[in-house]
């Protein structure tokens, strides 16, 4: 069942078949209008007074990697109905893979010589292990993968509001060992993970053919993190449209008729979890480059519940959606709050400020959406259509055929 | 799925699986207790750390027995996992420990102010905590009723997060000490070598008569005909004449009272409160109720009970820092093994 069903259900079939209000042609919805936006959100960083500010290029790089970050979960709680309220595990698993495999972490590893794989620059004098960053994402989509099939085996069996409960359990734990883990060590003498202190530095973005990423410049991180976002979406498209995405719709829409149809339930969920995960994977291997760290105190309940209040307000499911979601949050998380309205209390003669409560923010806005517009600020129009097809299918011709 | 089993003699296979069905919950429930007897038999000749370890883990376990059955009867009613229902817990914390600071009780007051200052605090911290759960199952979760079912889980989860950053305002980021009014570690008795303490005998004589006063009310009064009635067909007992609306309140109010006690309980038993107590003792009272198979009352006391000795086993020997993460991996193995829970019977959802 999807959120979005709620209201379309109770709206009435347009009796004179027409859909109301400005429609353009295919073509420029599908193609035109996306190679635009991209084109200035190409473009945006040559504007000097956006291009040179280092601190505003790095929130829109961060926004557009939680733009990859809220696709995978819309993967997996949009197309395919099962609510993920543990994907933090798959951002600290995206993130590790940078910190285990691109960073001085292990730093006993051969000789203290470090192991050092098709880098180039400083990194081939540093200890510790250092692989591409291509390979590195690699790695992040090889271990997210797992861990998403890990997590959703035990929810296989379950369905609704246990498959959420499980599912944060494991967020939790993983969050608890990047945490704990400080202790146990492994490879000559190095922690698994930092702790709270996190795994600081860690290597750069150094792609083949292009400057190694610095840390004063950040058009570079944006542009790639444009270029993440443009590959997600297309395998985000490409998706829904095959035939698993279709059958993840189904399993969503009604489980029993799906599995009676013939659509393999377990392989079907499974691959939701592992393709939601590998998104939140590349994204947390991206974010953890971007933000130099790799710190336990990142993988808190509360980030899953920041993407996923990013899936429910640009409507689950929706493609388009998603990506304004996780953008508008972006501006209200990284700007809004902290820079605009942040004194407001204050000014009232309240003894807050807004930033202590910014996740009392985002439930209300969780809130509010479920009870105003549960489709959320741009519906998935798709199901929307099928929904109408179906109401007018099954009233008109049951007339018809009655009359 | 794998339930349709073929009708004459289930193959090896199957049978494993119906064995693991019935005793891998047990089985896994016993690992550690067994494994941390056979070491202390072998360390210290006797239990002695092990009957600590349950004492405290009982009196700890009921404290999330309260908070379980508001998660049950919820769940029995409306199928939802109320999210916000840890966060009341802790605010019945914080009203409680707001009201022994009113009341100017202080460690040196004498007997007679403590308990009736207690018992006044008992009753507003139930009541100021049921009222605050029947308003959210207004505000949030009704309008949803007929909506499909992520809808006032989503809705739950933001309020969960709305009443955490309450608690962050009302009593700041920080643990906050609450007055030791009955010198909750001072040990009353001793038994076979294991010591009972004042709070092990606070937090069981709160527990159990409301246990029993629950339990009653829910099997003998009308509105608890009625709520049995709701939960097992919302349809049919609205056409038998049972206001629907008004018994779905009443189970919040029911369960907010018990999650305000247990708030109590916990403010004088553990003598610290914390705006984020209710997030992880919301999910451990949660996995009691799933462990004792939700829906069922007797199962979530048993399910607390167990997860309270479990927590107090990880604490005393294994380390604080681990015990979420044990509880949790408790929660997922149960999901494993057996979805109803120990008393439950197969949920829709869970079979």
């Amino acid at each position: 069942m999807s959120v979005a069903a709620s209201e379309v259900e109770q709206t009435p079939p347009d009796p004179t078949g027409k859909k109301s209000g400005f429609q353009l042609p295919g073509w420029a919805e599908k193609g035109v209008i996306p190679g635009v936006v991209l084109l200035i959100a190409a473009l945006i960083p040559f504007i000097p007074a956006i291009g040179d500010k280092a601190n505003l290029m790095q929130q829109m790089a961060v926004a557009l990697a939680y733009v990859v970050m809220a696709l995978g979960l819309n993967i997996i709680v949009g197309f395919a109905g099962l609510l993920d309220l543990g994907y933090v595990a798959f951002f600290a698993f995206g993130a590790f893979a940078v910190g285990w495999f691109a960073s001085g972490h292990f730093a006993y590893v051969n000789d203290e010589k470090g192991i050092h794989f098709l880098v180039g620059g400083n990194a081939l004098n540093l200890p510790g292990i250092h692989f591409n960053f291509l390979l590195v994402l690699v790695i992040a989509i090889v271990l997210t993968t797992i861990a998403g099939m890990i997590i959703g085996l035990p929810t296989l069996r379950l369905r609704g509001d246990y498959i959420a409960i499980v599912t944060l359990a494991f967020g939790e734990i993983i969050g608890r060992l990047a945490v704990n883990l400080d202790g146990t060590t492994i490879l000559g003498g190095t922690p698994i993970t930092a702790g709270r202190q996190g795994i600081s530095p860690v290597d750069r973005i150094d792609l083949p053919f292009l400057d190694p990423f610095t840390v004063l410049d950040k058009k570079p991180w944006y542009w790639f993190a444009l270029f993440l976002v443009v590959v997600v979406l297309f395998v985000n498209f490409r998706l829904r449209d095959s035939r698993m995405g279709r059958a993840w719709v189904a399993l969503r829409e009604d489980e029993i008729a799906a599995v009676a149809m013939g659509v393999p339930a377990v392989k079907t969920k499974l691959m939701a979890y592992a393709s939601g995960a590998a998104f939140g994977g590349i994204s947390g291997a991206f974010l953890a480059s971007l933000l130099n760290t790799v710190n336990a105190d990142q993988f808190q309940f509360s980030f899953s519940i920041l993407v996923l209040a990013m899936v429910i307000l640009g409507g689950l499911g929706s493609i388009w959606g998603v990506v304004i979601g996780a953008i508008v949050l972006s501006i209200i998380n990284n700007y809004l709050i902290p820079d605009v309205i942040n004194g407001v209390p204050g000014d009232l003669g309240l003894d807050f400020d807004m930033t202590q409560i910014t996740f009392a923010v985002y439930g209300f806005l969780l809130l509010l959406m479920m009870i105003l517009r549960p489709q959320g600020l741009l519906p998935e129009r798709r199901h929307k259509m099928e929904l109408a097809d179906h109401a007018e299918t099954t009233d008109d011709n049951l007339y018809t055929a009655r009359a | 799925m794998e339930a349709a089993s073929i009708p004459a003699g289930p193959p090896a296979s199957q049978r494993i699986k119906q064995l693991i069905g019935t005793y891998g919950l047990t089985a896994v429930l016993l690992i550690m207790p067994v494994w941390f007897a056979i070491t202390d038999l072998s360390d210290d000749g006797n239990l002695v750390r092990l009957g600590e370890n349950l004492v405290a883990g009982l009196s700890n376990g009921a404290i999330w027995a309260l908070v379980a059955i508001g998660y049950t009867l919820v769940y029995g009613i409306v199928e939802l996992i109320n999210f916000a229902h840890g966060e009341i817990f802790m605010i019945g914390s914080f009203i409680s420990a707001s009201l022994i600071g009113t009341l100017g009780l202080t460690v040196d007051s004498s007997f007679l102010p403590v308990f009736f200052g207690l018992v006044v605090a008992l009753v507003v911290a139930m009541v100021g905590a049921g009222t605050l759960n029947v308003l959210i199952e207004r505000v949030a979760y009704r309008p949803l009723r007929s909506a499909p079912k992520l809808a006032p889980l989503i809705t739950a989860v933001g309020m969960s997060f709305i009443l955490q950053n309450v608690g962050l305002l009302w009593k700041g980021g920080n643990q906050q000490g609450v007055p030791d009014l009955l010198d909750a570690q001072h040990t009353l008795v001793t038994i076979f070598g294991v010591t009972i303490e004042n709070a092990d005998v606070l937090s069981v004589a709160v527990t159990i008569p409301l246990l029993i006063v629950m339990t009653t009310f829910i099997n003998r009064s009308r509105l608890g005909k009625a709520m049995r009635a709701t939960a097992q067909d919302p349809e049919a007992a609205r056409l038998m004449g049972i206001n629907v609306d008004t018994t779905i309140s009443m189970t919040f109010l029911i369960g907010g009272m018990l999650a305000g006690a247990a708030g109590l309980i916990y403010a004088v038993y553990q003598t610290t409160i914390w705006f984020f107590q209710g997030f992880t003792g919301g999910l451990i009272a949660f996995t009691a109720a799933v462990m004792g198979g939700i829906g069922n009352l007797r199962g979530a006391v048993l399910g607390g009970l167990i997860i309270g000795f479990i927590q107090q086993m990880s604490d005393n020997r294994i380390g604080s820092q681990w015990t979420p993460a044990i509880v949790f991996a408790y929660l997922v193995l149960i999901m494993v093994f057996k979805p109803s829970g120990l008393l439950g019977e197969q949920t829709r959802d869970a079979g």
